[in-house]
């Protein structure tokens, strides 16, 4: 049995919100450096090529990448062989207290959804917990920015509808969203589970680097086809029109009952962060 | 080549743009997102002064990062503006010309931009550390308790927008897609 103290997954928590909202991930960046040399329409170039310089600027002098600095979404994956000593919901709070405090990053949580009243440490997290096998703990930590997640959705298909139902509703999401959500958006889309199963892999979607595809090759074939179709809607950029409406279509899949086909759209923006740490 | 506007904005300056017309903003410019909004309109249904002159004024819909020592403000990009679509129709008739976001307006917005000579410019969403450079100064004006949401009096220097839709009613949303999808 492996003893780690809450204090220390504090630090990581901190350590990672500031990291996560200055350095966007080099998969991202990729991508979008892709994109912008596929791109023939001249003003989505023209965006394109800010994007590009804004998170060069925050990069390089430690500042946020935008100043929707999210809700702190925590994913710890603890190992079955550790003991945590200390309260461990309280120790990723207080990470994400000092890490907002110290990195000057912006505190936008409230209380109640209804009272409304900002909590000015952007505390609580959105905490999920995975008991895995081992003596590790894996932390990340994803900002998530609310742009994208209003223009999120959820839909219980019918087997019927099979896979060309899947393909219209997500197509149907990224139209609704348009410009919005600040395209280009990465797509993350969760198949099958229960109503809040689908929802959580369509954000776990969202943490898979995207330039990694599904393992399964129907799936991956799924993906490619609809970054396709999506990219053919011609939105663009910030909506103003061009071929990049999405950097990628991440699709997570689960077992579902024999009555359900359950699927779930998580939009993220050009600004999809996320940073991992193993104690 | 960019339209330079200096603010304030007269509502015969805001008719004169034109939906796709790239502008470099310079002047005071205001801060108010969804709180603000709605304590600003419910001043303005009591009958009450508000704490900024409408007049002619430029809105910005954005809640910054807080600023570092020394800085004028911190990241500072455009928020979503539908959620502003319930209030802008009555800041618009109380002499709002110019609203800066990112994101669709619905019906009633683009109605009170065409009958009172009103402007939607977008800035660039998630570009806040860059747009920042734009700020000069930064003070907070009223709703200080609001934080990220309080109303901020910005002095920018060409400040990069595009109008999305203009006084006519002219949508660069769907006229730049179109054209787009047309090129193909």
């Amino acid at each position: 049995m492996r003893e780690i103290d809450a204090g220390q997954i504090t630090q990581v928590v901190s350590r990672l919100c500031i990291q996560a909202n200055r350095q966007l991930p080099q998969d991202m960046k990729n991508q979008i450096e892709a994109c912008r040399s596929q791109e023939d329409w001249a003003p989505a170039k023209e965006i394109l090529d800010r994007i590009v310089e804004n998170y060069q600027i925050a990069g390089d002098n430690d500042r946020p990448i935008c100043q929707d600095t999210g809700m702190a979404c925590v994913f710890l994956k603890i190992g079955q062989d550790v003991h945590i000593s200390g309260d461990l919901r309280a120790a990723v709070d207080e990470g994400v207290r000092q890490g907002y405090a110290e990195g000057f990053l912006r505190k936008s949580v409230v209380r109640d959804p209804l009272d409304r009243v900002n909590t000015g440490d952007n505390t609580p997290a959105m905490l999920y917990i995975d008991l895995v096998p081992g003596q590790e703990v894996e932390i990340t930590v994803a900002p998530k920015g609310f742009g994208s997640e209003n223009m999120s959705q959820i839909k219980m298909l019918r087997p019927s509808d099979g896979v060309q139902g899947v393909k219209d509703f997500v197509r149907k999401v990224v139209e609704d969203a348009g410009p919005n959500p600040c395209p280009p958006i990465v797509v993350g889309v969760g198949i099958g589970g229960t109503f809040d199963k689908a929802a959580y892999l369509a954000k776990q979607a969202l943490m898979r680097p995207v330039d990694q595809r599904n393992a399964a090759p129907y799936y991956a074939q799924l993906e490619a086809e609809l970054l396709e179709e999506i990219n053919a809607l011609g939105i663009g950029p910030q909506g103003f029109g061009g071929r990049t409406t999405a950097l990628a279509v991440n699709i997570e899949q689960c077992p579902t009952h024999i009555a359900g086909l359950p699927v779930a759209v998580n939009i993220n923006c050009h600004v999809t962060r996320h940073k991992t740490e193993v104690l | 080549m960019p339209v330079s506007i200096k603010t304030p904005l007269s509502r015969e300056q805001a008719r004169q743009l034109k939906a796709g017309d790239s502008c470099l903003i310079s002047g005071v410019i205001y801060t108010a997102r969804d709180a603000a909004h709605k304590r600003l309109c419910e001043l303005a249904e009591q009958g009450k002064p508000l704490p900024i002159d409408m007049t002619d004024a430029v809105i910005y819909y954005v809640g910054p990062t807080p600023a570092r020592p020394g800085e004028a403000i911190g990241s500072a990009g455009p928020t979503t503006s539908y959620r502003m679509d319930a209030y802008s129709p009555l800041l618009i008739s109380l002499g709002e010309t110019g609203m800066i976001g990112k994101g669709k307006r619905g019906p009633e917005v683009v109605a009170a931009m065409k009958e009172h000579g009103a402007v939607y410019f977008g800035a660039i969403g998630g570009c806040g550390a860059l747009l920042s450079q734009c700020v000069k100064k930064a003070e907070i004006v009223a709703y200080e308790d609001l934080g990220a949401e309080a109303i901020r009096r910005l002095e920018v220097e060409d400040f990069p927008v595009i109008v999305v839709i203009d006084s006519q009613g002219n949508n660069l949303y769907e006229t730049g897609r179109q054209a787009y999808l047309e090129s193909k």
